[in-house]
């Protein structure tokens, strides 16, 4: 059996991290003491306001909890190392192959190209082309191969060069992935990790923007999580690699950039936990992955307007935590998800039926769900932009939702 | 005796093979290739190529075996001295009673389908014992085997128990897979059995998978004991599916100890392999990808047997894969809900008429190898195995609701943290088999 075990930052990150208040009323500065600070796995820098409900009385610039304002800070007083979050999975995947010599990576052109988003750079070097496997084109048998290794012991992360490529892998992932350790009675166990940059990118066009989560999300026996943040990007990627379950691990395109800093102890996340991104009492915001920057970019707007968001990264996205879901339902009475997923039978979807199930009575206001359009992702700039969600329909509903 | 030395000689070329439609295409697509001197006795067309790139021509090379197979006693042909028996007379025992345990349990297992006790899909092995006997037979509990819906004997000849096959098939609590599995979802971690497959092709990964975790093992994790070999049997349609191809590619590029096992009994339910297939050779395709095609006579267990070995220790030198192609029959429909209607009593008989069981039996019993009263007491043992499996299966408990949940997940955390807080498989529901996940 795994245990999962739950890293904790360093304490005294939390007393440094000044430049992390959000406070719209001066008071609540006074109010803090330490034990505001919610020490939950994942949350690092994200003290509790405990007095947000009365409406700011300055322009509030930055709204979100955890972004770095790394032009204010000198990069040798902080803890941690900056890097970008291709680098952090790297980094991840490095730490995990180095602690168990079962861990192997298979995937096309990860090994002497260094992976499509580099996130594999440097470890066939160092490990050797067994271990960091050039698989020819054939994403359903190299999945299998990848099934078939860990049923004998390995433990493979298996990458597809595009998400949307392992549609080819459905066969394996489905049938094989998430059945055979249950159609064997219990004796083989499959902890795979497979993983891959999905989401719609800049002008990909159709086939290379897909969200397969809303195609996986059914299959009994698999765990999906998303990660968003160059922190929650490593510990998500460690803590696939020691779970013994199959784990999908959906990146995006356009996240492998981003810069931030993470600590240098090592830390492994919960896979089932959801991420408080940003605590509100008006409305719960739940989101993941790429649409977490547009709805942060809309919570700028919406606190300026007097709005105080309550914004949750689910990270899991099976199974939905709906621990910090329900209590931050109980809290404001009032969802909005806004996620990247189409419409029909996405995560969005299947979140709003959890919810609708659970806390049904804790609800205000019908749950609003904005996702991307049903529509083939096209290729032109403005078309694309309007099959995702804008940070100015995130406004517009929580406006709605909160008359 | 070392066919290997003599008979892997340099590639000849030759005319390219020999094609399907040059032929008559009659239900019988390799008779052409038997009729040769009646002094050919061995059927096993072994090919070897040359590993440096680019590949030569796949070439058919004729071999005399010295030992007498089983169907050439069957023909008349008595073996001059018992010297040069292919078998010793324990070896013989084992493989004898080897199939009469695959064919009584499936003759068992229609008997209590029609009675009842099982349900769903059925696939029975009647016919094709001699390659499961032939290969798994050979090999070491450590090394694996990966088969289709077909898997029963399979799972008998890897050392599974009778008993624990039919429980399984009873869907009872004591089965190999707890209930779970049914009759198509073989698997037995003790015995290295990892399925059991419904869709054809979907297994051949994952036992290039498990190939690819032995020579892992031995590579990189430095295991020097580590020289497992795998097996994947399947059939003569899923040689039409992609899976296939990119295994044997995967396989042979990275020289995988794994055994490509093709159990052609010339029918996918109802569809001729010459109907569905542009060129019916299997074996052929095993050389476009560099590796070694053989064909076999899948209804004679020593003949194949001697292919087996040789493919066996190739793997297990390290030297890659194998693609064996058996000629063989399965004397039932595809399942027992298959009425059979398309297939040609006369080929039917032709095959029954190879039996095998009977071809063994024959061949022991003219070689002096036993006689009949030891073959019988076997059968008899065998009877009473099975008789012990059903009433065993009988007697064993249903699943109850409790192990409804319990193995979705390796780790339960999986099913996620509940409202509540806990995570779900805390619940006391969970262990009840009632808990909402």
């Amino acid at each position: 059996m795994a245990t999962l075990f739950q890293g904790l930052p360093s304490s005294t990150a939390f007393s440094s991290s000044n430049k992390f208040n959000h406070a719209p009323a001066p008071t609540s500065f006074s109010e803090r003491k330490s034990s505001i600070v919610t020490v939950r796995s994942d949350a690092r820098w994200s003290p509790v306001l405990n007095s947000a409900t009365h409406k700011p009385q300055r322009l509030i610039t930055n709204a979100v909890a955890t972004k770095a304002d790394s032009s204010l800070a000198s990069t040798s007083s902080k803890p941690g190392h900056e890097l970008l979050l291709f680098e952090a999975l790297r980094e991840g995947l490095e730490e995990e192959m180095e602690r168990d010599p079962c861990v192997c990576v298979m995937g096309e052109d990860v090994g002497h190209y260094g992976g499509s988003y580099k996130v594999t750079k440097g470890l066939a070097t160092k490990f050797g082309d067994l271990r960091v496997l050039d698989t020819p084109i054939a994403e359903n048998s190299f999945t299998g191969m990848g099934i078939g290794a860990a049923m004998t012991g390995l433990r493979p992360i298996i990458e597809g060069m595009n998400m949307g490529f392992l549609l080819l892998a459905f066969n394996q992932i489905s049938n094989n992935c998430g059945m055979l350790h249950y159609t064997s009675g219990g004796q083989f166990k499959i902890p795979v990790v497979i993983r891959g940059p999905g989401g719609v990118g800049r002008q990909l066009g159709a086939e290379h923007s897909q969200r397969l989560e809303s195609y996986f999300q059914s299959i009994p026996g698999i765990q999906m999580v998303a990660c968003s943040t160059p922190y929650n990007a490593k510990g998500l990627m460690k803590a696939a690699i020691r779970s013994e379950n199959p784990v999908i691990l959906f990146e995006h395109v356009l996240l492998y950039n981003l810069k931030d800093r993470i600590p240098d102890e090592e830390y492994v996340l919960s896979l089932e936990e959801a991420e408080m991104v940003r605590p509100g009492e008006h409305v719960t915001i739940l989101t993941y992955s790429r649409m977490r920057y547009h709805v942060m970019q809309a919570a700028k707007t919406l606190v300026n307007k007097g709005y105080d968001p309550e914004v949750i990264d689910i990270r899991s996205l099976k199974p939905f935590d709906l621990h910090t879901i329900g209590k931050s339902v109980k809290k404001t009475h009032r969802v909005l998800i806004v996620e990247e997923c189409m419409r029909t039978g996405g995560i969005g979807a299947s979140l709003t039926a959890a919810i609708t199930e659970n806390f049904n009575d804790d609800l205000d206001a019908p749950i609003v769900c904005l996702s991307s359009q049903d529509v083939p992702t096209p290729y032109a700039g403005t078309l694309e932009e309007w099959t995702v969600v804008q940070p100015a329909q995130i406004v517009t509903a929580v406006e709605q939702l909160c008359q | 005796m070392s066919f290997s030395a003599t008979n892997f000689a340099q590639p000849r070329p030759v005319p390219v093979g020999i094609r399907s439609n040059e032929k008559s295409l009659s239900s019988d697509p390799f008779r052409f290739r038997f009729r040769g001197s009646p002094s050919f006795l061995g059927s096993p067309h072994s090919l070897r190529f040359n590993p440096t790139p680019p590949l030569k021509l796949a070439i058919p090379h004729s071999r005399r075996s010295p030992a007498a197979a089983v169907t050439d006693v069957s023909n008349g042909k008595m073996v001059k001295s018992s010297a040069n028996m292919l078998i010793t007379k324990e070896e013989g025992l084992e493989l004898y009673e080897d199939m009469i345990l695959g064919r009584f349990f499936e003759d068992m297992c229609a008997q209590m389908y029609y009675r009842g006790k099982m349900f769903g899909f059925v696939h029975l092995y009647n016919g094709q014992e001699a390659v499961s006997t032939g290969f798994i037979k050979l090999l070491k509990k450590e090394d694996t085997v990966v088969s289709t819906y077909r898997d029963h004997v399979h799972a008998l000849s890897k050392g599974v128990p009778a008993r624990a096959v039919m429980s399984e098939l009873f869907g009872k609590a004591t089965g190999c897979c707890r209930g779970q599995g049914g009759s198509m979802h073989m698997f037995s971690k003790e015995h290295n059995l990892i399925g059991g497959f419904a869709f054809i092709g979907e297994g051949i990964p994952v036992a290039t998978g498990a190939a690819f975790s032995s020579k892992y093992r031995r590579e990189v994790l430095k295991e020097a004991s580590a020289d497992h070999v795998t097996l994947a049997f399947f059939g003569d349609g899923t040689c039409n599916n992609g899976q296939f191809y990119e295994c044997l590619n995967m396989a042979a590029l990275w020289k995988l100890p794994i055994i490509f096992v093709v159990e052609n009994n010339l029918w996918a339910i109802g569809m001729s392999h010459l109907r569905a297939t542009s060129d019916p050779e299997i074996w052929k395709k095993g050389p476009a990808f560099g590796m070694a095609g053989v064909h076999v006579d899948g209804m004679d267990v020593l003949k194949v047997r001697e292919v087996a070995k040789e493919a066996i220790e190739r793997a297990r030198r390290g030297d890659g894969p194998t693609l064996v192609e058996c000629e063989t029959y399965r004397f039932r429909g595809h399942s027992l809900a298959d009425p059979d209607e398309l297939r040609d009593p006369a080929e039917k008989a032709r095959y029954a008429a190879r039996d095998p069981i009977s071809a063994l039996k024959k061949y022991m019993i003219e070689n002096k190898l036993a006689n009949e009263q030891e073959l019988k007491s076997i059968e008899k043992k065998i009877d009473e195995v099975l008789d012990d499996a059903v009433e065993y299966s009988d007697e064993s408990p249903l699943p109850p609701r409790s192990q409804l949940l319990e193995n979705v997940f390796a780790d339960p955390k999986g099913f996620g943290i509940g409202p509540d807080g806990k995570y779900r498989c805390e619940d006391p529901k969970f262990t009840q088999g009632t808990a909402h996940v």
